[in-house]
């Protein structure tokens, strides 16, 4: 009996952490911020810090689904760039936010659509296939724009990027909006359901009846069109269309997802986890900023944290 | 050697004594494997230890058994097809001065090497155009070039002809002659018999017997495998069985040579028998649309179907317990409810779109405790569950579905015998309850066992249908060998 008591007193705690390791680390980190980085916690800065992580978030909840069912996508910071050169060149042709909003979705869901296609139909790794139409797309965005970055002629686009309801800034809401909607969908759908099966095994979801083939797509260019859409939030905030920028940003949002514990081998993945590892990374470079760190010594930074959480979480599922 | 108290083996001692030849027998998941492993340093034991010549070693990884000289040979053979034969000989210690190899010395000791087991083989020659056998006495040269003094096979006979089984007899009698230790894992009887001096039977990771095998005769060798009198495990009732089950006339597609037609009952068991790759698992995937036919007329239940992927195969009733459960079947870091449901939520989804949960837990529940499935919740991963339990979860991944026609392939495979027989028992109590069963299986007691009728696989085709009063292992064996060996023998 006594062992029996001692087990379940430790039991909820050990489980605490093992179900909440990210948060509590998010939770530590704000703290910790707050209390000895001077300036963070104000309302100016957390206002710019939602701000400076609403691209990341809002690409990181479809980037959670494709890591979710095994894949990867490369391309979305090309996507995010030529969506908004593909937006300003339409609207400013054309005079219609709707035309340039559509165009730039438009470019999002085909790329999204022939990267699901390649990869799922023809089967070529997922690695390969986005590296292609990452330096595709990115071309592409430098062949509209000649190169240079498109000023964007239509003033009421730039409501989208640089408006603010209830003092929050837009993107921030939609960013929200993302979170909340993507995580109802991996958890209370099928389609959320099936894909983590799909990531956890392809063949044996193949077999159960799940149309595979079908979700990767639809998983695929759902992260086309989110990244076009970024790309548009992004080309409202700055009123142009750059081709040059989010170089890296793949890399950042896939950073993002695997700090919140997504697995990259597919199957595991949690929407609370990714807005904490999303939060974390931006957390830690705003802290860096505000500490006056050169930017050299932040890549530096970053890429220790990252390791630390993946050496951290293969740590903890080999103690379990 | 010996091996106190392994894990997956519960306190397993024996020993093997030099210049003998040693056979371990088991069922499925005895443990036999588990034990091997452990021996060739791939796994280290939770407890016990392993003496070699008096001395206790403890592996913890495969460079420590080679060289404390002990060589494992599996079944699957550790050798890169693309290389030439003499490099994967000296895999890991090629002659080199400075990094580079030095090809002529890599050629002479490698032909040496291949002498010594009478081998002629061009070292140059790359691995992977020899035939199987050739294969295999390159990996016995090679465990011989790293100074094995104990070497185990694992079903070294299980893809060789008649001839090459022959001559890996003859190597293997030859190394206990210059006073190797041989230890020899095989399900094949005659050749235990033929072969060995000593014998060690493991059942569900226990010890059952070490003995000469002079003392012992086939029946019992069988019986300590299996631990109960045969029969009793299969639960087998004759049945009424109705018509309308699963005509397939015709059938062509990958992996058969032959157009297959068999007419399977509803409340039928019906049995595939076959060697390994002689088209049985092919033929399933091809019923539950996993692959694409070519030609042929599938009918359920008195209906013509046009099935083509597996999802319309659960929705015609047709449903699959695939070979390979890691592969196939489960997903692993997935929770037990989740693999019940992957299936099945589809159907139950509110608005075809919102998973019911209080559905899905309710369903979970009950399939585990209809079919027993030991799990501490529902929320366990499944790959935390043992083989058999596995299998029940797939199993009950289907019981959620309407089912008209159940394909098992190799649904006992990995698998203890508790399991096993419950196993059974639910294949009845499907069959009992109009639904047409279909299993596939390689070890001919359990075909035998459980089947109403029985087809025999050969080549990718059926080469005949059994009435159970009509088969015995004999008949089945003889059918199921390619014609090439039935006129050699």
């Amino acid at each position: 009996m006594a062992t029996d008591s001692s087990a379940t007193a430790r039991k909820p705690i050990a489980e605490f952490f093992d179900k909440a390791g990210m948060l509590v680390v998010l939770a530590i980190l704000f703290i910790a911020c707050s209390l000895f980085v001077e300036n963070f916690f104000s309302l100016a800065n957390m206002k710019g810090l939602a701000l400076a992580v609403s691209m990341t978030g809002m690409v990181s909840c479809t980037m959670l689904f494709c890591l979710a069912a095994g894949d990867f996508d490369l391309s979305i910071g090309s996507v995010v760039a030529c969506a908004g050169v593909l937006a300003a060149v339409v609207m400013n042709k054309s005079e219609s936010i709707a035309l340039g909003v559509g165009a730039a979705l438009g470019l999002g869901a085909l790329v999204g659509f022939i990267n699901g296609f390649v990869v799922a139909k023809l089967k070529i790794n997922a690695l390969i296939t986005t590296l292609a139409t990452m330096q595709i797309v990115r071309g592409f965005g430098f062949i509209i724009s000649g190169g240079t970055a498109v000023g964007i002629g239509i003033e009421d686009f730039f409501g989208l990027g640089n408006s603010a309801f209830l003092g929050v800034p837009t993107p921030v809401w939609i960013t929200a909006a993302c979170f909340a909607m993507f995580g109802f969908i991996l958890n209370r759908t099928v389609f959320g359901r099936d894909t983590l099966a799909v990531g956890g095994n392809s063949e044996a979801s193949h077999l159960a009846g799940i149309a595979v083939t079908r979700v990767k797509i639809a998983i695929f260019t759902a992260q086309g069109v989110m990244a076009a859409f970024a790309g548009i939030v992004l080309s409202s905030r700055v009123t142009s269309g750059q081709p040059n920028t989010s170089q890296g940003f793949e890399l950042e949002v896939i950073s993002a997802c695997v700090l919140g514990g997504v697995s990259l081998t597919g199957g595991v993945g949690s929407m609370a986890f990714v807005i904490a590892g999303v939060l974390i990374m931006g957390i830690v470079q705003n802290a860096m900023n505000l500490m006056n760190v050169a930017t050299f010594y932040q890549y530096v930074a970053r890429g220790l944290i990252l390791l630390a959480a993946v050496l951290f979480d293969r740590w903890k599922r080999r103690k379990s | 050697m010996e091996f106190p108290g392994v894990k997956a083996l519960d306190d397993v001692s024996f020993d093997v004594r030099a210049g003998s030849i040693h056979a371990l027998m088991g069922e499925n998941g005895a443990g036999k494997s588990t034990l091997l492993k452990i021996l060739s340093g791939a796994y280290s034991p939770t407890g016990g230890a392993l003496a070699i010549n008096g001395g206790k070693r403890v592996f913890t990884n495969t460079a420590d058994a080679l060289a404390a000289g002990v060589a494992v040979i599996y079944q699957e053979l550790h050798l890169v097809p693309e290389m030439s034969v003499a490099e994967n000989l000296f895999l890991g210690h090629l002659p080199q001065r400075f990094g580079i190899v030095n090809r002529r010395a890599l050629a002479d000791a490698a032909r040496k090497q291949l002498e010594l087991i009478g081998e002629n083989i061009d070292p140059w020659m790359k691995l992977g155009r020899l035939s199987l056998g050739q294969r295999q006495m390159v990996e016995i040269a090679k465990a011989l070039t790293r100074g094995a003094r104990i070497i185990a096979f694992d079903e070294p006979t299980s893809s060789l002809s008649d001839r090459e089984v022959r001559r890996l007899f003859k190597i293997i009698r030859e190394l206990r002659e210059r006073g190797c230790a041989i230890l020899y894992v095989s399900h094949r009887m005659e050749e235990i018999f033929e072969l060995g001096d000593r014998i060690t039977i493991l059942r569900d990771g226990k010890h059952v017997e070490t003995n000469e095998l002079a003392n012992l005769t086939r029946d019992a060798v069988v019986q300590r495998m299996v631990g109960r009198k045969l029969a009793d495990i299969y639960n087998y009732t004759p049945r009424a069985c109705g018509e309308n089950g699963m005509i397939v006339e015709g059938l062509c597609g990958p992996g058969l040579s032959e157009p297959c037609s068999f007419n399977a009952k509803s409340g039928e068991i019906f049995g595939f028998f076959g060697l390994i790759g002689a088209g049985r698992s092919e033929l399933m995937k091809l019923l539950f649309g996993a692959t694409e036919k070519t030609a042929g007329r599938v009918t359920i239940g008195g209906k013509p179907l046009e099935i083509v992927s597996p999802r319309e195969a659960i929705e015609a009733g047709v449903v699959l317990c695939p070979e390979d459960r890691k592969k196939e079947g489960i997903v692993p870091v997935r929770s037990v409810l989740e693999n019940t449901n992957l299936s099945a939520r589809r159907r139950k989804a509110r608005a075809g779109v919102l998973v019911d949960e209080s559905w899905e837990q309710s369903n979970a529940r009950d399939r585990c405790a209809q079919l027993r499935v030991k799990t501490p919740s529902v929320r366990q991963l499944i790959r935390n569950l043992s083989g058999g339990n596995q299998q029940k979860v797939i199993l009950g991944r289907w019981l959620s579905e309407t089912v008209k026609v159940i394909l098992l392939d190799e649904p006992t495979r990995g698998i203890d015998v508790g399991a096993k027989s419950e196993i059974y028992g639910i294949m009845q109590e499907l069959a009992k309850s109009g639904v047409c069963v279909i299993v596939v299986s390689s070890e001919l007691p359990e075909v035998l066992g459980v089947s109403d009728r029985i087809a025999v696989m050969r080549q990718g085709k059926i080469a005949a249908i059994l009435e159970r009063a009509d088969a015995n292992e004999e008949k089945l064996l003889k059918l199921a060998l390619p014609l090439e060996t039935q006129r050699a023998s």
